[in-house]
């Protein structure tokens, strides 16, 4: 009870079931990848905990593979949009040649998809790679561009009037994926 | 999004003084990420795609003017560059006139410089843009106390308690005016050293003054920070001429090579007059930040334009946001 707060908001995936779903993701983009394995970077904030995390089974696995975190908030096409409250830069951090590489951007929850599109944008000023994926931990449809992910951990079913939160105990102190009625 | 601790922009920035220490602390810590941009091959972003940037300069100015320039470029927005000593004002055009000119050109960002204290604020008032002020008079220059504290903090990132020691005509300088004002928020100690006649003692309660500089290395500061001579000063009265000046005030090379002995920072707002504030050799020192200064000045204006919200996108929609 405690990790819904709000009694209209209900919690559909557990801290297990987040662990578990990270792992059937990362061994999935093991199984997939095999010939030629990407490197990986998570879009600010939960979508570089979600790259983490994926990349520490990975580790587990046999399998170290290059890190990186990337912050759209330059590239966002709704800056006129947010009133006076930006987002906090943060800095990308990618630390090695993106030329060639494949790579596999992580988001914790595609909705619209114009997250990707300015994550898309913003990784091509880097350089450019061999291809480019997308994981997700939560896939909640509604698109407005098209957009698709190539991983996805779960599938929700929702209508544009609700929301979906994923919550890290890294970033928020609390575990689970979220869900208003 | 996240619900982390976010700090509302504003319309205009205009000095230090009014910012809080949130607010300096948010555009120091922004002005990092767009630094690191500078070392990609393709250094610009789109953040300002489709906005205008109007730099208005009623003084000449190569440096603060081009490094807007370079700033507000590699956010994507369109630049254009109003020299108006050369132009308007020659005609009589009145600041009121060319804030009208302004508002119909529907700029979104103006960056002015004018030698007048307070012009700047008088057109944030009157325009829907965003104004930065460029330096006015001997009242403000807050994007250079950015840029030197950044470089500050690049150095020294427990930087409270450190000590600066500024050099040089502080009763005019607008630089030393906003960069002591911002040291003294985030507790970095300052003290100066300069012509008595050119040093304020009743306004600046916390700057400790010294008479020379012996005094001021026993203080053991952990930068020192030339200000640029103003040669356009000699002859006015209370003035030294600049042979006097660099004897007495000036970085000569006996005073550098104990810059060096005890490994104090140099900084330095530039253009550098050699010979006068400073030392040939002392251009090359390797704990001289002056070139930092330089690129830092660029990354701290792209904090400073991200920032700001003009009023001119004041029509579009703000329910938008929910759906980020």
């Amino acid at each position: 009870m405690s990790d819904s707060p709000n009694p209209e908001t209900e919690r559909i995936l557990s801290e297990a079931d987040i662990a578990n779903t990270v792992h059937r993701l990362a061994y999935e983009i093991l199984e997939t990848c095999r010939q030629d394995m990407p490197a990986l970077i998570g879009i600010y904030t939960r979508g570089v905990t979600l790259a983490k995390r994926v990349h520490e089974v990975l580790r587990a696995a046999g399998q170290d593979l290059p890190l990186g975190t990337l912050d759209i908030s330059l590239y966002r096409d709704d800056l006129d949009n947010l009133g006076d409250m930006l987002p906090t830069l943060e800095t990308s951090e990618i630390p090695f040649d993106l030329d060639d590489t494949r790579v596999i951007l992580f988001d914790e929850v595609i909705y619209t998809g114009r997250t990707t599109r300015a994550a898309l944008d913003g990784l091509i000023d880097y350089g450019r790679p061999a291809k480019i994926e997308l994981a997700v931990l939560v896939d909640r449809g509604n698109r407005e561009l098209p957009i698709q992910p190539d991983y996805v951990g779960v599938e929700l079913a929702t209508t544009r009037q609700q929301y979906v939160k994923v919550r890290f105990r890294e970033d928020d102190g609390k575990e689970g994926v979220f869900i208003s009625k | 999004m996240s619900e982390e601790k976010r700090i509302p922009s504003r319309k205009d920035l205009l000095d230090i003084a009014s910012l809080s220490v949130e607010e300096v602390e948010h555009l120091l810590k922004t002005a990092a990420p767009f630094k690191d941009l500078f070392k990609r091959s393709v250094k610009k972003v789109p953040a300002l795609r489709g906005k205008t940037v109007l730099n208005l300069f009623y003084e000449p100015s190569t440096r603060t003017s081009s490094s807007f320039e370079v700033a507000a470029s590699r956010l994507s927005a369109d630049v254009t560059n109003f020299t108006v000593s050369l132009s308007s004002v020659v005609k009589g055009e009145s600041i009121i006139d060319t804030i009208d000119t302004l508002q119909a050109m529907r700029t979104d960002y103006v960056v002015i410089r004018h030698s007048a204290a307070g012009i700047p604020n008088l057109i944030a008032k009157h325009t829907r843009a965003s104004v930065v002020n460029a330096g006015d008079g001997f009242h403000a220059h807050p994007t250079q106390a950015l840029l030197d504290m950044f470089t500050i903090r690049e150095v020294f990132p427990e930087s409270a308690g450190r000590k600066v020691l500024i050099v040089g005509d502080i009763l005019h300088s607008r630089v030393a005016r906003s960069t002591s004002t911002i040291l003294n928020k985030l507790g970095v100690e300052v003290g100066v050293l300069g012509p008595s006649t050119l040093v304020p003692t009743a306004r600046h309660g916390f700057m400790k003054g010294f008479r020379n500089w012996e005094e001021a290395f026993a203080w053991k500061p952990d930068i020192v920070y030339l200000l640029r001579v103003q040669l356009e000063r000699q002859g006015e009265p209370f003035f030294p001429s600049l042979g006097e000046y660099h004897r007495v005030y000036g970085l000569t090379a006996k005073r550098y090579q104990r810059v060096k002995d005890e490994g104090i920072y140099l900084m330095h707002p530039g253009p550098v007059n050699r010979g006068v504030e400073i030392d040939n050799d002392a251009m090359n020192y390797e704990r001289s930040l002056i070139n930092t200064q330089v690129e830092n000045g660029i990354a701290a204006r792209m904090a400073v334009l991200y920032w700001l919200r003009p009023d001119t996108a004041g029509e579009s929609k703000k329910g938008a946001a929910e759906r980020a």
